[in-house]
């Protein structure tokens, strides 16, 4: 009987233990459908591990909503999401509501990519982990290259030339609604990626260098702001203008165009079961901006940030560190196409095997081009505003691109006039 | 409540001489009970949030910190930094979204009170499927904006969008309109799809006025042979007066604040922007509760400063009497 | 002649029967359509292909997201009539001091943009422990439709004419009575309109709710429908969203058929003529 008695103290000890430690965690990793799918499996796997229960917070998919939903959580120091999924370029904006890293994530960081931990740190402090990345890409109809024997594009004078060549081809075949190159090219973040892209390839910097210093008013910076003027309405439909990542692929996966700038979520659509382009398509990195340029596509994808006000950061921690570890990486990149961080895994066999393009995407990443979020940190998104809005000017002929260079110069300046903070 | 069911039963308990006064003076005492909830309500809800919006406007707040900020007086609004002017009323940019969404509002509620009183005649005369034409008026105002404008976003796709097609084969244009993306035609286009979307709302408040007019008023005209065009702007359109300017009150409350529209249609593009849009491009995206918040009072101010104008041109008097 | 205005009639009761109905028609089309199809425009249905519709059920509790946006619209509606049917009887029956002021501040709270209250609103919400709850987005909807319905309300209120309340006055009915017994049944057009636009209101409000609300249980529809994806974060579903769209019309749809009745009731049916 004492005996028993003892037993059950025991049993009832490591219970009052367990749900002493065990906590609920909140993440808010994705919107609705397959990628919350895939997030799910990953935390459920990291709770049947640790015992601790997570719960999943659905945010909107729009980049804008979901920061501001976040702002709002944060600026009221509110609990209830420990674990936020955060664009590569709100780092800066949020640092101050997130959890220095530094410590517990220093062992593993220096396995990722060098660019994405780039927009991890915050002023030298690991304020996220890299979770997935993104790259903008060329995707080109190989179909009709063959048909018209060019090759890929190597420079963008190569790809107006080629566009050019095959539109006015597939137009006296009576196509009279095909175009030779679509993107994105709406007022809005994408815009700026584009742009960053084109002035990047020609050798003009991004917009801000890693001192701080506004380095966008330059010949070259021009030169890219002529060329891409220069395809609006010639090679690309005037409508780019309000063209957002889904208008440009229904364009290009409608077989209505040679080449599409996008990220690559686009290649599993272009290759999908109702794809009117399937087995046409062929992805490359984005044009050089001559012989002395240089590829480059905008970097993007997401990073995982532990909350301030979490009550539960350790754990919180814990859960990050997992979900951005090499195992998970893996799992997500085989089950859900998504780009790992972690640079081993691109000579990896099943991911290959289950993405065979991930080899090429290797150099896409290493080349990538950062914007200028880290050197702006909470001036980040003013920054890109004033950009693509001066961008957009050139792109509606309403601006010379030197002349809205020089503008764009002054007011980023004054932006930054007491230091970017 | 209570008291006011005993006294039903309660036999007339004052005398006449004093009758008058007295029941006026319960009856004052009734309308401030009546309206004490509602007011409660509204500054419950309302009032703390609209003076926090004011007095932030007044310091440099940032989103990052709420906490930690100074009072700065008006150089939201106006400052001058080493000969430089600066601050809100100096912004181009402000000014730009102030017109255009003037201009947004004069246009739009325009076309939508005229199509809107044309839609409430319809529905006001006696035809087959009445009640389904009410149900079919009403379809654009009950999708979400959100969802309508991403919708017509989709269909005034210049290469495969719906309105272009059609356009084309019915041979009304050669070639397709970039509806959203040309500055030029943008601000129609967000026009059109705003009169789409909130002819309803005016055509239902109208019709629940005409609704409510005595229809002696018709057969006497009808006795008389007046012109039905004759009858409605004589007869008809005076006694409908106050709702229509109740309805084209909130509609122009509601399109000076337009925001959600806009900015689905053609995110931050600077030449669409509406006032609202700015707003909450410094709140949220630049952080800037401070210039965010004084961009707010602003609208506040002008729509006020709007709303006065229209009710002393629609010589209404908030205090009148029942006719 | 009659002819003629016959055919003019009902040639304007279709173009704008169409005018009105057309993009909610291919919002129905692109309902049954998914993949590349989408990208092509079509003006009849292929076929009735109802995955779209089944894929709104499946990945999210939808028909929860549905419950709340009824009882939350149906809370505001019934709040907003109940406090607005009262404070327009006060406004547009009852001579007081301060009345006009009154209204312009009842006023004034619809002239702020939504943005700027929003975040007042959350730490108010949240400090009444609202936060993620039903109530906390009733109380805040309010904010929208509350002026609107008093306004219209007075408005049609003080149209009234002026002999209705003297004889039950004489009678010695108190002014609640009268409200109830006299002018609710006069005020049926008005108050139905009112609440159905009010109702429109909250059922489409979007920043409220997904600002307010934190777990799918709890939203309300539209912020339900911005968490659609695809199977990324850039692509947008379209035929899942349309299906969406259909679905949440519908509700309204058979709310405005069975309520249409009243808006022509009122002073027609007879009640009390001045």
């Amino acid at each position: 009987m004492p005996r028993l008695i003892a037993s059950l103290g025991f049993a009832a000890g490591i219970l009052a233990s367990t749900s002493a430690w065990a906590v609920e965690i909140s993440i808010s990793c994705s919107a609705l459908g397959k990628e919350y799918e895939i997030c799910k499996q990953g935390v459920d796997a990291w709770a049947k591990k640790t015992g601790n229960t997570v719960k999943i917070v659905s945010t909107p998919n729009s980049a804008t909503e979901r920061l501001a939903l976040y702002q709002q959580l944060l600026a009221a120091g509110a609990s209830d999401i420990d674990v936020f999924q955060i664009d590569v370029v709100w780092t800066g904006i949020l640092a101050d509501h997130l959890m220095d890293l530094s410590a517990k994530g220093q062992a593993d960081i220096d396995d990722h990519l060098p660019a994405m931990v780039e927009t991890s740190r915050v002023n030298g402090k690991l304020m996220a982990m890299p979770w997935f990345a993104d790259a903008g890409l060329l995707y080109y109809r190989q179909d009709l290259l063959d048909k018209y024997k060019r090759p890929v594009p190597q420079t963008w004078a190569d790809l107006t030339e080629t566009a050019r060549l095959i539109q006015d081809g597939e137009r006296k075949d009576g196509r009279g609604d095909f175009w030779g190159y679509v993107w994105q090219g709406r007022a809005y973040e994408g815009l700026t990626t584009n742009a960053l892209e084109w002035v990047a390839s020609f050798g003009g910097g991004a917009i801000v260098d890693d001192k701080g210093d506004v380095t966008i008013e330059n010949p070259k910076a021009a030169e890219a702001l002529k060329a891409a003027a220069g395809w609006v309405g010639t090679i690309t439909p005037e409508g780019v203008l309000n063209y957002t990542e889904e208008e440009s692929r229904g364009v290009f996966q409608a077989g209505n165009a040679a080449f599409m700038r996008n990220w690559p979520y686009a290649w599993a659509l272009a290759q999908g079961t109702d794809s009117t382009i399937k087995g046409k398509v062929g992805i490359a990195p984005l044009p050089k901006g001559g012989a002395d340029g240089r590829n480059a596509g905008t970097l993007g994808g997401q990073l995982l940030a532990v909350s301030k006000y979490s009550k539960n950061a350790d754990a919180a921690t814990d859960l990050v560190l997992y979900l951005t570890g090499q195992q998970e990486q893996k799992r997500r990149a085989v089950e859900g196409s998504f780009n790992p961080t972690i640079v081993s895994l691109y000579s990896d066999a099943d991911i290959a095997k289950a993405n065979p393009f991930i080899g090429d995407l290797v150099d896409v990443f290493t080349n990538a081009v950062a914007r200028p979020a880290t050197a702006t940190g909470q001036n980040y998104n003013k920054v890109s505003t004033e950009f693509f809005n001066a961008v957009h000017q050139v792109l509606s002929k309403r601006a010379e691109p030197a002349q809205a260079l020089n503008r764009l110069d002054r007011d980023l300046k004054r932006i930054k006039r007491d230091g970017w903070k | 409540m209570t008291s006011a069911v005993a006294q039903e039963d309660a036999p007339v308990p004052v005398a006449a001489r004093g009758r008058r006064s007295s029941l006026t003076r319960s009856r004052i005492r009734a309308a401030w009970a009546f309206i004490a909830p509602s007011l409660i309500i509204l500054a419950l809800i309302a009032g703390w949030p609209l003076a926090r919006t004011i007095w932030f406007s007044f310091t440099d707040a940032n989103l990052n910190n709420l906490s930690d900020y100074e009072f700065i007086g008006f150089e939201n609004y106006l400052a001058n930094y080493d000969g430089e002017w600066l601050g809100l009323l100096t912004d181009p940019d402000w000014w730009h979204s102030v017109w255009n969404t003037v201009w947004f509002t004069l246009v739009s509620v325009s076309i939508e009170t005229v199509l809107g009183i044309v839609v409430a005649l319809i529905l006001n005369a006696a035809f087959p499927g009445r009640g389904l034409m009410r149900a079919i008026i009403l379809i654009p105002w009950a999708i979400p904006t959100i969802v309508s404008a991403k919708m017509w976003n989709w269909m005034l796709h210049d290469q495969f969008g719906v309105i272009n097609d059609m356009l084309l084969r019915l041979g009304l244009i050669a070639a397709p309109i970039t509806w959203t993306a040309n500055p030029d035609t943008a601000l129609w286009t967000v026009v059109m799809v705003d009169v789409w979307k909130t002819t309803p709302f005016m055509a239902l408040l109208i019709l629940a006025a005409l609704q409510m007019l005595p229809g002696d008023i018709y057969e006497a005209a009808k006795v008389d042979g007046v012109h039905p065009v004759r009858v409605f702007f004589r007869v008809t359109l005076p006694l409908i007066k106050p709702a229509l300017l109740v309805a084209v009150i909130f509609r122009a409350l509601d399109s000076l604040r337009v925001f959600d529209l806009i900015y689905v249609l053609t995110a931050n593009s600077r030449d669409t922007m509406s006032m609202s849009v700015y707003a909450r491009q410094q709140l949220v995206d630049f952080q800037e509760v401070g210039l965010g918040s004084a961009a707010s009072t602003l609208i506040f101010l002008i729509i006020a400063l709007l709303v006065v104008i229209t009710l002393a041109a629609g010589r209404v008097r908030l205090g009148e009497d029942p006719r | 002649m009659k002819v003629l205005s016959r055919i003019g009639f009902w040639l304007l009761v279709v173009a704008i029967g169409l005018f009105a109905l057309f993009p909610f028609y291919y919002a129905i089309i692109s309902s049954f359509r998914s993949g590349a199809e989408l990208f092509t425009v079509a003006y009849l249905p292929e076929r009735l292909d109802i995955s779209n519709y089944v894929a709104v059920f499946d990945r999210q509790p939808f028909g929860r997201n549905i419950l709340n946006s009824i009882i939350v619209a149906g809370s505001v509606v019934a709040v907003s009539l109940g406090l607005g049917m009262t404070a327009a009887y006060a406004f547009g029956r009852i001579a007081f001091r301060g009345r006009a002021l009154l209204l312009m501040t009842i006023l004034a709270v619809s002239m702020f943009p939504q943005v700027a209250v929003l975040s007042g609103m959350f730490e108010l919400i949240r400090s009444l422990g609202l936060y993620n709850t039903l109530p906390g987005l009733i109380l805040a909807n309010l904010m929208l439709t509350l002026p609107f319905t008093i306004w219209v309300l007075t408005t049609f209120m003080r149209e009234l004419p002026k002999e209705i309340e003297e004889a039950a006055y004489v009678d010695g009915a108190t002014p609640w009575i009268v409200v109830r017994r006299v002018f609710l049944p006069l005020m049926a057009p008005a108050a139905v309109t009112t609440g159905l636009l009010a109702f429109i209101v909250s059922w489409n409000e979007f920043l409220f709710a997904l600002t307010f609300t934190l777990t799918n249980e709890r939203r309300t529809v539209p912020p339900a429908i911005a968490l659609m994806t695809g199977s990324t974060a850039y692509e947008l579903p379209w035929g899942t969203i349309m299906a969406a769209s259909v679905i949440v019309t519908v509700p309204i749809i058979i709310l405005v058929l069975v309520f249409q009745r009243k808006i022509v009731a009122g002073l027609t049916a007879g009640a009390v003529k001045g």
